[in-house]
């Protein structure tokens, strides 16, 4: 099972530093949610475990080795990565879509073997796809859109998916349907660490969550324990009152007014 | 072979695996089997008409009625009909290649002024350098290509953000400019030039195929048997490049490198058609395009089907700039320009409609 996790990282943009001297350890097996206001540097921090960004300082380390020591594509075959809202070209298929998850498994001469067959099959079947395979990705709804995404990263058969804000754009019942499909995948032995808006999703949906304020870790573990009045007054300015879901148990955030500085 | 329901059959041995889609093998033959037709025609027109038959008899070496024949068809006509092939299948290649690279509908080799600085280049060699062999020709056009490229890459081409890219529209403006620049350029070596190789160079400058011969096969077809290959094995970095960076790069795809190198292949391409036909413009634009709508977005089928389609239009345009007007011959390049011009306006026109 592999293991991804931060070791005094510190991201930046250009001169801009957003994330300091950060260390994270993501649970192996389980699904982090990074949760956070807008500018904290949760998408940064992803960006900064999938490679996308090179550090200033500090590493990244998959199974405790640094990702910047293993090349892009060995550790294509270890860690997908699916960015905010991505665009599919124009008149691709789903098919054709899936497919490329294979690239870090292909070579100029083995570009398509068994292997990648099976691997887009096997896609195909857990997002439910295989009958919409042959459709253009334009023509089909947003959730549908983001499943064929989310199966192109299954394609790659990597023991970790990050996902930056999978539910983007989507209307509620597009969110629940692609929440659910991760909660599937991360049963049948997926790591998954995404970036999460929705403080109730986050909740319901992860079993670990890590909230960022100001490039900082200020909380991380069971949904309970960062999901409470103080730390959520503190990392989003907003006060709130706390309950149980009547049916899970789990906290949920009932926000009551903004605080301004 | 091992075929499944899916729109794709597989090429499978130990060397070698791939995936083709079914459309592929069929719009290839079909377009070759109409160029071939259209070369038929291109060849027995003219102020000597040969019929279709004789000209194929002729092809096919068997013997014909009129000796003249075999010296027409063979060595004025045939020449010519297979060079206007060949620089549309590079031209449309090329296309098909940076259009992939820059996510941009509207990039072709002439419109981000690849072709105008390769012409720059080899004018610049033919008149200020007269004693450098015609060999090199190439080289120097490839080299003014690259340096094109580079620009455009510094200007408009650099990815800010990491998001969707530059506004498609930039490249274009920074292509325009650079191509007038460069056509001033031309223009001022041509004024200043030695008389009688700025005639050669005028020739040249054209956008047309005529007066093709053999040679001029022989100094294209090597770069097309070398960069067509490799355009076809590294479609798929294309394709990666095509989810966007992030997701290129998460596939474990080296951005640069490989961008790079696509780059190099698709200005050798574009350039190397300027050294025999001057700029032919709007071939790289349009035979992308209609590749599309036949083969879908994917490189391994739209590079290959880009190179013929592009070969179909310019064998096309020759033939009817040859006949249209006959005797007086009209360059292919202004045939693909007159179609070219209103096609790149509907392209520009559909964007803002979005």
């Amino acid at each position: 099972m592999s293991f991804l996790q931060a070791e005094k990282l510190s991201l930046s943009y250009d001169t801009v530093s957003i994330i300091e001297l950060l260390d994270l350890q993501t649970p192996s097996g389980e699904i982090t949610a990074l949760i956070g206001p807008n500018g904290c540097g949760k998408s940064t921090l992803l960006r900064g475990l999938a490679r996308l960004l090179k550090p200033q300082h500090g590493s990244v380390l998959l199974n405790g080795h640094a990702i910047h020591t293993v090349s892009t594509k060995q550790l294509a075959k270890e860690l997908g990565i699916l960015p905010q809202a991505p665009v599919a070209p124009e008149g691709i298929t789903v098919r054709e879509l899936v497919a490329q998850g294979r690239y870090p498994h292909q070579d100029w001469f083995q570009q398509w073997s068994n292997a990648d067959e099976d691997a887009l099959q096997k896609a195909l079947t857990l997002t439910n796809l295989s009958s919409l395979s042959n459709r253009i990705v334009d023509t089909l709804s947003g959730g549908q859109r983001q499943r064929a995404w989310i199966a192109m990263a299954l394609a790659q058969e990597t023991d970790i998916l990050l996902l930056d804000e999978p539910t983007t754009y989507l209307d509620l019942a597009h969110q629940l349907e692609v929440l659910d499909l991760l909660v599937q995948l991360n049963a049948e032995g997926k790591t998954i660490v995404m970036v999460l808006h929705d403080l109730n999703h986050a909740a319901h949906y992860a079993n670990h969550l890590v909230a960022l304020s100001a490039g900082k870790i200020v909380a991380q573990g069971k949904p309970e324990e960062v999901i409470t009045e103080v730390i959520v007054k503190n990392v989003f300015h907003v006060e709130c009152q706390i309950v149980k879901h009547p049916m899970t148990g789990l906290p949920l955030c009932l926000p009551t007014k903004r605080i301004y500085k | 072979m091992k075929s499944t329901s899916s729109p794709w059959f597989m090429v499978q041995t130990q060397k070698f695996s791939m995936r083709i889609d079914k459309r592929i093998p069929l719009v290839l033959g079909l377009i070759l089997l109409i160029s071939f037709i259209i070369l038929v025609l291109h060849v027995g027109v003219g102020e000597y008409n040969i019929s279709p038959v004789d000209v194929l008899n002729t092809l096919l070496g068997r013997e014909v009625g009129d000796k003249n024949y075999h010296f027409v068809v063979m060595e004025l006509r045939l020449p010519r009909a297979i060079v206007a092939w060949l620089v549309g299948a590079a031209l449309g290649a090329s296309g098909a290649i940076v259009q992939g690279l820059t996510r941009n509908p509207l990039a072709s080799p002439d419109l981000t002024g690849v072709t105008a600085g390769a012409s720059a280049a080899a004018v610049l060699l033919i008149i200020f350098m007269p004693e450098v062999p015609k060999e090199w020709l190439p080289l120097a056009a490839f080299a003014g290509g690259i340096l094109v490229a580079i620009i455009l890459y510094m200007f408009a081409w650099r990815s800010g953000s990491a998001s969707a890219g530059d506004s498609p529209i930039r490249l274009i403006l920074v292509g325009i400019g650079l191509s007038s620049v460069l056509g001033a350029f031309v223009s001022f070596a041509l004024t200043f030039g030695d008389l009688w190789y700025v005639q050669s160079a005028m020739m040249w400058l054209s956008g047309s195929v005529y007066a093709s011969d053999w040679g001029d096969i022989q100094s294209i077809l090597p770069w097309i048997l070398i960069c067509l290959p490799l355009a076809f094995l590294t479609a798929r970095d294309l394709n990666a490049l095509n989810l966007g960076e992030d997701v290129a790069q998460g596939l474990g795809l080296q951005i640069t490198i490989r961008r790079g190198f696509l780059l190099l292949l698709s200005v050798a391409l574009a350039a190397v058609t300027v050294t025999v036909a001057g700029i032919i413009g709007f071939v790289g634009l349009i035979a992308p395009h209609l590749s599309r709508r036949l083969v879908g977005s994917l490189h391994e089928g739209l590079i290959p089907a880009s190179a013929f389609v592009g070969g179909f239009v310019v064998i096309f345009s020759d033939l009817l700039g040859r006949t249209i007007m006959a005797p007086t011959e009209i360059p292919a390049g202004i045939i693909t320009s007159i179609v070219g011009v209103p096609f790149f306006l509907y392209l520009l026109w559909k964007r803002e409609q979005v």
